[in-house]
């Protein structure tokens, strides 16, 4: 391919997701026509934090659905047992009563040691599962639903075993019930923090998988493994470890959600799990930056039409869905 | 140095119920040069190649690389051992750009295998022009290039190329003829080749296999004599 056929069609690519970007603007300030600016601003912020904590748990399935090839329906239980392992860390500090009165600050050092432990039990979960069963699986889609379920009850259970079937209150630290005012605008500092680390998560994966050579090994055993393998690297070892990451995503993503809303069960993956397929599905396979537009569609879309039509609120992202994909059957951002 | 880099000792391999190689013993010695492996389609060339990449297990027999047994080796140990493999098809990463193609390619970033990585490029100039270009992007002759040129930025003891003239036009032939002759003076190289010109411009000794079995083990401008050989194991 010459240079200018490659300049002709980078012309094209512009022009064209200029349109789209024109569109997008479009579709996201749409709202403004049944609602006021500060009811706006306000859905638009909460959705934006909902986004992101969706992102949490889609990421990790982008990496181990889009990126492994591995229809992980395990990935609900990865998320539920996250939030049990920062649920429990959170409920010692609250029982050393330091959760009541604790600053912004000491908030933010109780959920860092909540994410940590979720992330390593996640991650712990994510590489016993694929040593023991998603190594036998690789490359067979219905031997991967079937276990993989299996997996998934067997968590579960465990869960019950360990804190009981019945709903948890999870404790929030004091620093994080408070909020600000900003332009009329109430903003509670938990969605800032979820904003935050959602986009956080987001870079760091994007400059791991991009910038890193770990990143370039990831991308090149997804496309040929034997090239990868016969280059001189061990590729089952960096797939469990991109296994478990993405479980200790999932786990990350739980605890997030536990503190926000408030509360932990043994069942909370499935609904999640959910959202975080039809993120990936919207985003496409694989892409990261796909899951993160996805996710953020998904949450505005999800708060927009819960204040409008508090009915068709989860129906609208399967709708959305279906139009993407009948636009561009591989998601907004999946290969061709 | 006249020890064998590579042999391969009555070595079989099944690719399911199928006895692909059968039997098939090899010796390489350790100096540069190619090794040509000639024989029609399904003689089991790429097999062979394959099966010392441990891409294919052997099932019974004995493979040496470098005076030690690698039969039962994973390929990544045999690649870490210094032995380099570019396969027939889709040997680049097409969603990698060119440059990241050849970052994959070095197990370890240092001096030299930047100072390789230069020479290459002063080997295959076309390739830099392409640097931040996606591979898939390429044509199908550059792509030939970056697959071979990307093995080459590590010091191997030994490559393994299948077939990489296949579906090229004869200009880009030519330029590959160019390009393995000077990678054959610093490595040894095992060439699995159907053109037969290519392979008499680049290869010295040659073995011709035929139902898995080695059939003829010669230098090849002997077997370019030998019109009853060419016409009955080669079909020229």
């Amino acid at each position: 391919m010459t240079t200018q056929t490659i300049a002709f069609n980078t012309d094209r690519k512009l022009m064209k997701t200029g349109l789209n970007r024109i569109i997008g603007i479009g579709l996201f300030l749409l709202p403004l026509i049944w609602m006021d600016l500060t009811t706006y601003l306000t859905l638009t912020i909460a959705g934006i934090s909902l986004g992101m904590l969706i992102f949490l748990i889609a990421s990790g399935l982008t990496l181990i659905f889009g990126l492994l090839d591995v229809l992980n329906l395990a990935h609900g239980a990865f998320f539920a047992f996250g939030a049990y392992a920062g649920y429990t860390v959170l409920n010692f500090f609250n029982s050393l009563g330091w959760i009541e009165t604790a600053s912004l600050s000491s908030s933010l050092f109780y959920l860092v040691a909540a994410l940590c432990a979720a992330a390593g039990v996640g991650a712990l979960l994510g590489i016993v599962t694929e040593k023991l069963v998603i190594k036998k699986v690789y490359g067979d889609h219905l031997m991967q639903l079937l276990v993989t379920v299996g997996v998934s009850f067997v968590i579960v259970e465990i869960l019950k075993i360990i804190w009981g079937v019945n709903d948890e209150v999870v404790p929030v630290p004091m620093g994080f019930q408070d909020s600000f005012i900003l332009y009329g605008v109430f903003i509670e500092y938990f969605r800032i923090i979820t904003i935050i680390l959602g986009v956080g998560v987001f870079a760091v994966l994007q400059f791991f998988l991009k910038k890193t050579k770990i990143g370039i090994i990831v991308r090149a055993g997804v496309e040929n493994r034997e090239i990868v393998k016969t280059t001189g690297y061990n590729i089952s070892r960096i797939f469990t470890l991109i296994f478990a990451a993405g479980a200790g995503l999932a786990a990350i993503g739980g605890t997030m959600m536990a503190i926000f809303n408030q509360s932990v069960d043994p069942g909370m993956g499935d609904q999640f799990l959910i959202f975080a397929l039809i993120v990936v599905i919207i985003g496409g396979m694989g892409s990261v930056t796909g899951s993160f537009i996805g996710a953020i569609i998904v949450g505005l879309s999800f708060n927009y039409v819960a204040f409008l039509v508090p009915k068709m609120a989860l129906g609208v992202n399967f709708m959305i869905m279906a139009i993407i994909l009948l636009i561009r059957p591989k998601g907004l951002f999946g290969k061709d | 140095m006249n020890d064998p880099i590579l042999s391969l000792d009555k070595v079989h391999t099944h690719i399911g119920q199928h006895h692909i190689l059968q039997g098939i013993s090899l010796n390489m010695k350790a100096k540069g040069g190619a090794t040509i492996l000639l024989g029609r389609n399904g003689a089991g060339k790429s097999t062979t190649l394959r099966t010392i990449m441990g891409l294919t297990p052997a099932s019974t027999g004995r493979i040496n690389f470098k005076g030690k047994a690698i039969e039962n080796k994973k390929t990544h140990e045999i690649a870490r051992m210094g032995m380099g493999f570019v396969p027939e098809d889709r040997a680049v990463l097409f969603n990698l750009t060119v440059e990241e193609n050849f970052r994959l390619s070095m197990i370890e970033e240092n001096e030299k295998t930047h100072e390789n990585l230069n020479e290459v490029l002063e080997l295959f100039p076309a390739l830099k022009k392409f640097w931040k270009t996606k591979a898939g992007l390429l044509s199908g002759g550059q792509r030939q290039m970056l697959a071979i040129a990307r093995v080459f930025v590590c010091d191997h003891a030994l490559l393994l190329i299948d077939e990489p003239s296949k579906g090229l036009a004869p200009i880009v032939v030519d330029q590959l003829g160019e390009s393995l002759l000077r990678i054959k003076d610093k490595t040894k190289v095992i060439l699995v080749e159907q053109n037969f010109n290519l392979a008499r411009q680049v290869g010295s000794d040659c073995f011709i296999l035929d139902d898995g079995q080695v059939v003829f083990h010669g230098l090849i401008q002997d077997l370019a004599l030998d019109k009853t050989m060419m016409k009955n194991y080669l079909g020229i």
